[in-house]
């Protein structure tokens, strides 16, 4: 290991430089074809909920507010079309997340980066911030030249970079704008933040998500998968031998050369690869990276490099997809002759796909099936129990009653407990005796002070279970909660 | 910054800091520019909010800054922020009765929201944090009150307390029977096992009952009854029920006879606000022995 070495022999090279790399400029070139297609198409899928969901309406009734997807922080609710949750119900977003990432395991072994490559926010804002650098400067090497150009600045050239910034800004101003109609009625805020009515916090916000935008659509790009991410490490540990990405499929024959040289070669009977070495897939890549080299950390599998590989395959008449979403295996197979062979359906995506039916069941079946009326029972702990003049017993319980419908309820409480206890809610005349009937107005909850007295020929020696029944007066909904009762 | 790149590196072909050690020189490796600007930004900041903000303490004080921002100021405008959002409900809370306070949910949600954090403050080291009271210190969620458990009964004795030197305070003690020599030392033990045959609880042998009911008619009927039911308007509490505030075992009822008791409430008037007070009573009036 410890080998000797000539420091003269020493090539610069062999130093390992600076621990920083300064980065290079990426500028990836216009392509068309299939996956620029869906690229596009999920682009504009996704910005468009993104931006105009908070404008779709849903009708929940007066007082209640009219916007289908609403995060009301000051009320503690979060609206979502049909749905209404509540604080406590917060294990409904800990299944979502649950989903969520298994989602994105599952994805990653059926087909690699898919969300790398199309979905994630990062990728989206950044390829259209691309398309606007393009429209307004032109592409990769018109673009490489006017960075590169030692010309002083003439006025055409300012304008331009003038033009690109103020529409990336606009979209980056956009993008906070709509963030912010998530939390609040989107039409009123709109109106008070045109006027400057708005809350300082809706600006504040606005603020900082069109700084984040612009700076990581418009300036940081490609560093943000590379070095910020952590996806692209924790993939790598989930992906196999059979999940498919972007690959160059190096079985299609080595070397590379042009179109011509590789003709001659072929009348000559030599092996020559179907790459004439055009660099297209470099020149399109948003990473600046070159796939044919392998697998690598910084690409995010968008799949423009297949459609800049098609184009040019077309053009010089040989089979497309050089390079596809496919796996080494594969690419062994042809080499030996072999039809290649593609399985999505294996161990591991059958267990993410059942994970994410069962844990989007229990989703479901809990919110098709949760009570709209619930009753929460806290025991007094100081004192437990409190003995009264005539030798009674009498326990405290606060009592919280949770109404989640659109109406209010007239509701009436019973308490199982020591034979021939009383219920008495502090504050309410009991209707009917020992069963207090109390008003809970809708979306709202009520917390009581409730007295269950045992009398003192019925003293339970040791604690006893309690259990308080609910009643909805109207439309009979049971709930019931179940405490101790104690003696001192 | 000094210019290193006169002085290369013959090995790595790299500018040096111009540092030796030894025949062995530093590679000059800076640091990433925009860290470099994020520092000296930092810098700046950093002098810029000297000078805004409060920074250099002083002898006796600090400087204010431009700005003259304090926390304390802060704290201020928070609480009168919060006296104003709250302003509406104590005045309605203040000119509500009591009893309507207690029908009314809102009313008395505040009522005993607020009550619960006064009780904590004042009456807590005494009565206890739930006001489960301790030897001595009356129980108030029980139903036995020494002064009255009705709404305005229980708000009266928070505003002039008992015993408590307040012009209208409650008056009235237990005398100390023994100490003051009204009773002798047998006649204590034996009118202390009347009072604990009034409730039920068991006697001593060869204790004479009616010795000690005579006893109990002539020292201590004027106040506590003939029957021992109490008296609300002395304080003088109900012999007959299982409530014991100095306990009910022989010892600490000839404890209590021989040397008397007198247990101070403080008056709150003037200490707290009439509202507040107002949700003093409810809070405790609702702990559940209110009448």
């Amino acid at each position: 290991m410890n080998k000797a070495v000539n420091p003269n022999e020493l090539k610069p090279a062999d130093d390992g430089g600076p621990l920083y790399a300064a980065r290079k400029k990426v500028y990836p070139q216009s392509v068309s074809g299939t996956f620029r297609r869906i690229k596009w198409s999920l682009m504009a899928v996704c910005l468009g909920v993104y931006y105009f969901l908070p404008f779709v309406r849903w009708n929940r009734g007066l007082g209640a507010p009219s916007q289908a997807v609403l995060i009301d922080l000051p009320n503690s609710r979060f609206y979502f079309f049909f749905i209404e949750l509540w604080p406590q119900e917060v294990y409904y977003f800990t299944g979502l997340l649950i989903v969520a990432a298994v989602a994105l395991f599952l994805m990653n072994s059926v087909g690699g980066r898919i969300w790398c490559g199309y979905l994630c926010p990062q990728t989206v804002w950044t390829d259209l911030f691309y398309a606007v650098e393009r429209l307004v400067e032109g592409d990769r090497r018109e673009r490489m030249k006017k960075d590169k150009s030692s010309d002083p600045l003439k006025l055409e050239r300012i304008s331009e970079i003038v033009l690109k910034h103020s529409i990336w800004i606009l979209i980056a101003w956009w993008t906070g704008g709509a963030w912010v109609l998530y939390f609040s009625d989107a039409p009123t805020l709109v109106k008070e933040l045109v006027t400057f009515q708005a809350p300082m916090i809706a600006y504040v916000w606005i603020g900082i998500l069109t700084a984040t935008t612009y700076l990581l659509a418009g300036f940081m790009r490609e560093q943000v998968c590379t070095y910020m991410c952590p996806w692209p490490r924790i993939q790598a540990a989930l992906t196999d031998e059979w999940a498919l990405n972007v690959t160059y499929r190096y079985d299609r024959g080595e070397k590379r050369t042009s179109v011509k040289k590789a003709a001659e070669l072929r009348a000559l009977g030599q092996q020559v690869g179907d790459c004439v070495d055009c660099y297209q897939c470099v020149a399109v890549c948003p990473t600046g990276i070159d796939i044919r080299n392998g697998p690598q950390l910084e690409c995010i599998q968008c799949g423009l490099c297949i459609d800049a590989c098609d184009n040019v395959m077309a053009k010089i008449g040989r089979p497309k997809r050089l390079i596809g979403y496919d796996n080494d295996i594969n690419i062994h197979r042809r080499q030996e002759g072999k039809a290649p062979i593609y399985r999505i359906v294996r161990a591991r995506t059958v267990v993410y796909s059942a994970i994410i039916a069962a844990v989007g069941g229990i989703m479901i079946y809990t919110l098709a099936t949760r009570s709209l009326l619930d009753v929460n029972v806290l025991h007094d702990r100081n004192p437990v129990a409190v003995k009264l003049s005539d030798g009674s017993i009498r326990n405290a319980y606060t009592v919280r009653l949770l109404n989640k419908s659109g109406y209010d309820r007239v509701i009436a409480i019973d308490a199982d407990g020591p034979v021939n206890s009383t219920v008495h809610v502090v504050g309410v005349d009991s209707v009917t005796p020992d069963r207090p009937m109390i008003v809970i107005p809708r979306d709202s909850t009520s917390e009581l002070r409730l007295l269950v007295t045992a009398p003192a020929d019925n003293n339970p020696e040791k604690s006893i279970p309690v259990r308080f029944h609910v009643t909805d007066i109207g439309l009979g909904v049971v709930a019931s909660a179940t405490d101790n009762f104690v003696s001192p | 910054m000094t210019d290193h790149s006169s002085d290369i590196d013959s090995v790595s072909g790299k500018s040096t800091t111009g540092h030796e050690w030894d025949g062995i020189k530093e590679l000059n490796t800076p640091l990433p520019r925009w860290w470099v600007i994020t520092f000296y930004l930092t810098i700046v900041w950093a002098i810029g909010y000297w000078i805004v903000y409060p920074a250099w303490p002083l002898i006796s004080s600090n400087t204010t800054g431009v700005f003259g921002y304090s926390s304390r100021a802060d704290v201020a405008v928070e609480l009168a922020n919060l006296e104003k959002i709250r302003g509406d409900k104590m005045v309605a809370l203040g000119a509500a009765s009591l009893v309507d306070i207690e029908k009314d949910p809102a009313l008395l949600a505040l009522a005993r929201a607020k009550g619960k954090t006064v009780f904590g403050d004042n009456c807590a080291p005494c009565h206890g944090s739930g006001a489960a009271g301790a030897k001595g210190y009356p129980n108030l969620n029980d139903d036995d009150w020494l002064w009255g458990g009705t709404l305005d009964q229980i708000m009266q004795t928070i505003q002039f307390g008992a015993r408590s030197g307040h012009a209208k305070t409650h008056e009235g003690q237990m005398l100390a029977f023994g100490k003051d020599g009204v009773l002798k030392g047998d006649e204590i033990v034996t009118v202390a096992n009347y009072v604990r045959s009034l409730s039920g609880l068991s006697t001593r042998n060869g204790y004479d009952a009616a010795k000690g009911q005579k006893i109990f008619a002539e020292n201590c009927a004027a106040c506590h009854g003939d029957a021992g039911k109490g008296n609300l308007e002395l304080g003088a509490p109900n012999l007959t029920d299982k409530i014991w505030l100095y306990g009910s075992d022989e010892a600490s009822l000839i404890e209590t006879i021989s040397q008397g008791r007198a247990g101070v409430m403080p008056a709150w008037e003037g200490r707290l606000d009439p509202a507040t007070i107002k949700a003093m009573a409810v809070y405790v009036h609702s702990l559940g022995g209110g009448k």
